[in-house]
């Protein structure tokens, strides 16, 4: 087999957990530990981060730019909502089976997705989500329309080890499944299909010459980044035991995209920090000021294009070739 | 017959560029497409990877047409590009670059670096931090990590240094003996390019002007010469 860079070294290194990427996962879980009181706050942010990820192996990696991608989020958090209503309750199974409608969603999706240019593209998926948007609000025997899903249990995780009020479950579950995505996405790109997605990105014209057939490879893209986001909405729908139309809202969508952006698309480190230091600025902001905090995320977005362009993802390479040197 | 092209009219949009062609190779043979600028020469590599608009004529693949094959699946049938632009990736590392072409076959990631040790020094090396002649080694590396049984190059010595045209000439040769593959090369150097191949072909105007053996070519250099200029 092959002996790519990535691929070459120990396990770790084959799973991607080197350098930067391990102070992120010790960083992780030592807030468990720094922060007891704030678990639920960061269980959702592990949610965003694995959300984040999805994202970025479509836009970061793949150069597919999306407006829509929260409704594979809000797809997911609603398959797991009502699969646990009708009492098929075990927390990975609704893992499994949100991945799966979201991703088969966004595969049939894909021919509309893969011809057509950035421009159609948001169009396109913009579009797409406010049609299920609109379904799920329509379709309210099934969705509970404007007012959401809110009373269903799940089970505890692996059978043993219950939801408890504190959030100390679900701050390990979302962990775990944040960990092994990133794990999981890291291999994916490192693999000659992620090379592959990155030629596209930079010459999608000349793919072809190597063989490389580009539609193909989107749509594998775009079906897995959609079911990696099933999962990330999953999670949250499971640990909130809730889910809600503004998971497929447009807020959502916009907001992934800020937050890789933050993040340093391109760069599975800094979109997974961004979407930590996001999460965390909007939480605060909006405790310092519930009717102004947009503003001041506004603000820092529009300095963070100063001080870090290409994200906090560039800012950590910096600093490591600074080290380095 | 491993390529046979019987009467190709090929162009882009409406634009006939090549009109009524026909020319074949054998397996491990190679063939010199020799001509001015703006002949078709580069037209006739494109047609065959699949890039151009085919108007009449066939094109077999071991006795099989392949003119309706999508260009990526060219590739598969073992048809290796080494494009005039070269087209190094500049955000994937020299590694990553070979790596993204790999298809199963004889020739790997060791194979490149053998042939061409400076990339292996390199391999770490973003595809924009290259001098030409690396580029130009990056470009036959991978179109050759697809494995193909023919290889088109177009202008592969263009604005390179003598040395470094040694080189790569060197490496096909190499290549030739170890791996036995055929190829078609594009040359403005037909010296260049008689001395590597077994037969050519002098295009003009989208047409055929002459065929022969790469070595009666190359023994009338001075007629060649005005074949070319005509």
């Amino acid at each position: 087999m092959s002996t790519s860079s990535a691929t070459q070294g120990g396990f770790y290194s084959r799973i991607g957990i080197q350098g930067v990427t391990l102070v992120l996962f010790a960083g992780s879980i030592a807030s468990y530990f720094l922060f007891p009181e704030h678990l639920a706050l960061l269980t959702q942010l592990f949610v965003l981060m694995v959300f984040a990820l999805s994202y970025d192996l479509l836009q970061g990696h793949g150069g597919i730019v999306s407006l829509g991608h929260a409704a594979f989020f809000g797809l997911g958090a609603y398959a797991a909502a009502i699969l646990a209503r009708t009492g098929y309750n075990d927390p990975l199974l609704g893992l499994v089976f949100a991945a799966i409608v979201s991703a088969l969603v966004a595969l049939v999706l894909t021919p509309i997705i893969v011809r057509g240019n950035d421009f159609t593209r948001l169009l396109v998926t913009l579009g797409v989500a406010s049609l299920v948007y609109e379904a799920a609000n329509r379709m309210r025997w099934l969705t509970g329309g404007a007012d959401g899903l809110p009373d269903f249990e799940i089970a505890p995780l692996l059978g043993l080890y219950r939801f408890d009020f504190e959030g100390r479950t679900a701050f390990i579950y979302s962990f775990a499944v944040f960990a092994l995505t990133y794990m999981f996405l890291w291999r994916v790109v490192t693999s000659p299909f992620g090379l592959a997605l990155r030629g596209i990105r930079e010459n999608a014209r000349r793919m072809p010459a190597i063989g490389s057939p580009v539609r193909r490879h989107l749509a594998v893209a775009y079906t897995l980044s959609g079911g990696v986001a099933g999962i990330a909405g999953a999670v949250l729908a499971q640990t909130s035991r809730f889910a809600s139309l503004d998971m497929l809202g447009f807020d959502r969508s916009a907001e992934i995209m800020m937050v890789a952006t933050l993040g340093g698309s391109g760069h599975m480190v800094g979109v997974s920090v961004g979407a930590a230091a996001f999460g965390w600025l909007k939480d605060v902001l909006s405790t310092v000021s519930p009717k102004y905090w947009q503003l001041g995320l506004g603000i820092v977005l529009m300095l963070s294009v100063f001080v870090a362009r290409g994200g906090i993802g560039s800012l950590l390479d910096r600093l490591r070739f600074r080290r380095s040197a | 017959m491993l390529l046979e092209i019987e009467g190709l009219t090929a162009g882009y949009g409406d634009a006939v560029i090549l009109e009524d062609l026909s020319v074949s190779i054998d397996e491990g043979k190679g063939l010199a497409v020799l001509g001015r600028n703006g002949v078709g020469k580069t037209t006739l590599i494109r047609a065959i990877m699949g890039h151009t608009r085919q108007f009449a004529g066939r094109m077999k693949w071991k006795g099989e047409d392949f003119s309706s094959v999508p260009a990526p699946d060219r590739v598969a049938l073992g048809i290796g590009w080494v494009p005039q632009e070269r087209d190094i990736f500049r955000s994937l590392t020299v590694e990553e670059n070979l790596l993204v072409a790999q298809r199963p076959g004889r020739f790997n990631l060791d194979s490149a670096y053998e042939l061409f040790p400076r990339l292996k020094e390199r391999r770490r090396n973003l595809g924009d931090r290259l001098s030409g002649g690396e580029q130009q080694m990056l470009a036959i590396g991978r179109a050759l990590m697809t494995n193909p049984v023919l290889v088109l190059f177009d202008e592969p010595f263009e604005g390179l240094a003598p040395v470094i045209v040694e080189q790569l000439e060197h490496a096909i040769k190499k290549l030739r003996s170890e791996f036995g593959f055929a190829f078609i090369i594009v040359e403005q150097h037909a010296q260049d390019a008689l001395a590597l191949s077994d037969h050519a072909i002098v295009l003009d105007r989208g047409k055929i002007v002459h065929s022969g053996t790469a070595s009666e070519l190359l023994a009338d250099f001075d007629k060649t010469k005005s074949l070319i200029a005509v």
